[in-house]
């Protein structure tokens, strides 16, 4: 174990711009092991024979069937992954908790229940903790005896978190603070046991509390939501409500500190529920389109549903080969810290924090593309209540929401990149000249055979690694300091890091693949992987182009015609073969 | 009290299923397997007994290489021990006789008080390996078993027979019996498990461990053509006062459709 997390010796967090992996480096789906799969089969069978049935008391939010399924889920261990075994848990990797969170995926509103409980209900006291706190809670948590909630946001503060007016103030006696505020959006709110609330102590220090639910701690009631309709989301309502000192979580005034590091590992849970909801998606929409008939066959025969399903699949690969990868990271990373000391802990979770916003708003947007090209596959079914997709549909609107606005999150990467650059922890802007200058001195590849089939895409993301950089660097030049308030531009460089990061790591899976097995046995694989290439490099350089046009950067703009790498595949036929490939399964396949 | 479970992996129950190229089973490309259903009860029951009477609960299972998961998946869920008989000379034993054989001589050092196997397999469906592994070993046996009931040295157990009716029968033990489906209810593998299973003994038995050669295994029966049901329309009308129809409906959909 490393004593200092500047030791960790794995990739640091946003290094992917500027260093090159190579395709054994990085975890990937197929890294999942028998006994990770094992669990995910447990949470399935839970699911399909426990939760489902009993859909029609969720949805009716009858709070007991909620905690007696929390109960039986919290005896089969799903409630327990992420807590270290002396307080009750199985103390597994974050990637053993996505492979469960992805099946919960079939009951989107239980995994409401669920995700908040096991995530920003339980982490904050496994990560910040004290030994009594831990040791209080946790093992409580890890059996589904208590519900965790997590209360953050209040009416006049959502995405300015800071701004809350929740107020702390210690008691004359000093044993107690006392809270008074209200919170809003609370998943759990109704029959929640144990909040995680965020105070100003005297108004001023942000900081985190441990509420029992007693006197001075009143839920509101439930609200009428869009989607996930089976949860409980009530406000939350502090009056007088008194807190012993000792359940402070972490220091006075270093609330914050806790408020968004939990809420990365939140972003990387949320993205394993979206790749689990985007398989099933895909799994109905194949089927549908299988049974339905016009024109005397199938749809699924038909070019433009094809295309859909195509898709659908290279968006769930994509997303795989992302959410996976920087799992796999995190997990390293973790493996190498001190577990028990916060501060180590911190320092991992603040390290990822681009990457955790990747996940977040990538992940989250291609669901969205999947449960309405889903509806669309269902026709004029898809708008009616008695098929699935417009569940979905509704389901899926707020993962572009919580945890963090993908507004929000594409502010963290692009600023964060800018801050990191600036401090020199990551030396994007000499990659970027260098990445340049390299080009302009005719850039060839030193190719190895087996990846002789990828020699494109290796240079395309190359390039768009290069263009990315140019544009961070452009940004810096133009605007300095000032570059945060241009959200416009700081989204596009978002958007170009997000396209970099997917096309490398489908690239980086599929190339593992490809030595690993053969092209016989995985041409999906390559053609979801040229196909999304492609479509993210062109992504890119529009986005490179709009930055350098709008700051008037005819240097940079040289450089993106000098770094343009074009190369085009007959796409139509490969997502075809896609399609084909994914309608004679029935269902995705990739993993 | 050591219980041996006799398991078959199965292809899972929702896969879809083509006809292979030669005809005779079905193309095992993309297909994901299982517990067999019947086997799955048979494992519970053990498991419920062992945990009223103490013992053991040995798991046996004769397949290729992914046999192991559902292995592993009756290890997570409690057994203590495994016996895979995984060897390509096994491969020719493709009829009840040469898997009985094989499991037999797999048992015969093995000390037990029962052998439980599920009451037939979800593919195949002969109902005959318990039976013929019983006769091997010189065991009595009972089929369709409902209700288990342990006594000293002899098993009282509550047997299916048609139309509704039971039959108690005891038999002294060691003995077989085949189990019915749905009898107990089935538990899931809990995280804790299937972390403890990786610390389990799985034996790998080679035919040639056994005594066994290929000529051993020699099947008595063969398939000689597998093919998907072939649908038909039939309109039937159902005469009398309508009293009577609705009467003769109910009982045709209760027991020729099965879908009440």
């Amino acid at each position: 174990m490393a004593s200092k997390a500047e030791d960790v010796k794995s990739p640091k967090g946003g290094s992917f711009l500027i260093e090159d992996r190579a395709p054994e480096a990085i975890f990937t789906p197929e890294d999942i092991t028998e006994e990770q799969r094992m669990f995910a089969h447990t949470a399935e069978e839970f699911l399909r024979k426990e939760v489902i049935p009993r859909e029609d008391a969720i949805y009716a939010k009858d709070y007991s069937v909620h905690r007696e399924l929390m109960q039986k889920a919290g005896e089969l261990g799903l409630l327990s992954i992420d807590i270290p075994e002396k307080y009750g848990g199985l103390g597994l990797h974050k990637v053993s908790s996505a492979v469960v969170g992805e099946q919960f995926a079939l009951q989107s509103s239980f995994a409401g229940t669920q995700s908040s409980h096991v995530n920003i209900g339980t982490l904050p006291i496994v990560f910040f903790g004290t030994e009594a706190q831990k040791q209080k809670y946790l093992p409580r948590l890890a059996s589904g005896e208590w519900i965790g909630a997590y209360a953050l946001t209040e009416p006049q503060s959502g995405s300015d978190a800071l701004a809350a007016k929740t107020k702390a103030v210690l008691s004359d006696d000093g044993r107690h603070y006392i809270l008074n505020g209200q919170k809003m959006w609370i998943t759990n709110g109704g029959f929640a046991d144990l909040f995680t609330v965020f105070a100003k102590v005297d108004g001023e220090k942000f900081t985190a509390f441990l509420v029992e639910r007693g006197p001075g701690l009143v839920s509101g009631h439930e609200e009428k939501k869009l989607g996930l309709d089976g949860s409980s989301t009530t406000p939350l309502m502090l009056e007088d409500c008194h807190v012993p000192v000792e359940n402070v979580l972490g220091e006075i005034g270093r609330g914050h500190k806790i408020a968004f590091n939990v809420l990365n590992i939140g972003r990387l849970k949320l993205g394993a529920r979206c790749v689990g909801t985007m398989k099933l998606s895909l799994l109905q929409s194949v089927q549908y389109a299988k049974e339905r008939h016009q024109f005397g066959q199938p749809i699924a025969n038909f070019g433009l549903i094809k295309h859909k399903l195509a898709e659908m699949t290279i968006r769930a690969y994509v997303g795989e080969s992302i959410l996976y990868r920087t799992l796999g990271m995190i997990d390293e990373a973790l493996d190498q810290a001190d577990k028990d000391d916060p501060a180590q802990v911190l320092r991992v979770l603040e390290q990822f924090a681009i990457e955790c916003s990747i996940i977040k708003v990538w992940e989250s947007e291609a669901l969205a593309y999947v449960v309405d090209e889903e509806v669309q596959v269902f026709g004029g079914y898809g708008y009616s209540k008695d098929y699935p997709a417009e569940r979905a549909y509704r389901d899926a609107r707020i993962a572009r929401i919580y945890e963090g606005t993908n507004e929000i999150n594409r502010i963290v990467i692009g600023t964060q990149l800018l801050r990191r650059a600036i401090s020199g922890e990551l030396s994007l802007f000499e990659a970027a000249e260098s990445a340049v200058k390299r080009r302009t001195a005719g850039d060839t590849l030193s190719m190895n055979t087996a990846n002789l089939a990828f020699s494109e895409e290796v240079l395309m993301v190359r390039s768009a690694k290069s263009m990315t950089l140019a544009s961070i660097s452009a940004a810096n030049r133009a605007y300095g300091d000032g570059a945060r308030n241009e959200q416009e531009v700081i989204g596009l460089i978002a958007e170009m890091v997000m396209d970099v990061y997917a096309m490398e790591s489908a690239l980086l899976r599929t190339q593992r693949l490809l030595s690993g097995r053969g092209l016989e046995n995985c041409g999906v694989q390559v053609d979801v992987t040229r196909v999304f290439a492609r479509e993210a490099a062109v992504r890119v350089e529009r986005a490179a182009r709009a930055v350098a046009s709008e700051i008037e950067d005819e240097e940079c703009l040289a450089a993106i015609d000098q770094l343009v790498q074009h190369s085009s595949i007959k796409s139509i036929a490969a997502r075809r073969r896609i399609a084909d490939a994914v309608i004679n399964a029935g269902r995705y396949f990739l993993s | 009290m050591n219980i041996v479970v006799c398991l078959k992996q199965v292809p899972k129950k929702d896969s879809i299923l083509r006809i292979g190229s030669d005809g005779k089973w079905i193309d095992e490309r993309d297909i994901s397997y299982e517990m067999s259903e019947a086997d799955a009860y048979a494992l519970e029951e053990a498991l419920r007994q062992k945990e009223k009477h103490g013992g053991e609960v040995i798991v046996v299972s004769l397949g290729p290489e992914r046999a192991r998961q559902s292995i592993k998946e009756a290890l997570a869920k409690g057994a203590d021990r495994a016996i895979h008989l995984f060897d390509s000379v096994f491969d020719t034993a493709t009829d009840s006789a040469a898997v009985a054989r094989a499991i037999s001589a797999a048992l015969k050092d093995e000390k037990y008080d029962l052998i439980l196997t599920g009451l037939q397999s979800d593919d195949y469906g002969f109902a005959q390996v318990g039976l013929i592994v019983a006769e091997q070993l010189g065991l009595p046996s009972a089929t369709i078993v409902m209700e288990v009931q342990p006594e000293d040295s002899a098993v009282r157990v509550k047997r299916e027979l048609e139309s509704g009716w039971f039959q108690w029968v005891r038999l002294p033990m060691p003995a077989l019996l085949t189990i019915q489906s749905g009898i107990n209810q089935l538990r899931y593998a809990t995280l804790k498990g299937i972390m403890a299973a990786k610390k389990k003994e799985i034996r790998e038995v080679k035919a040639a461990d056994i005594g066994l050669t290929s000529d051993d295994l020699k099947p008595g029966q063969v398939i000689e053509r597998a093919y998907l049901p072939e649908k038909t329309k039939r309109t039937e009308f159902i005469e009398g006062k309508p009293a009577e129809a609705a009467a003769k409906l109910v009982e045709k959909l209760r027991f020729d459709a099965r879908v009440i």
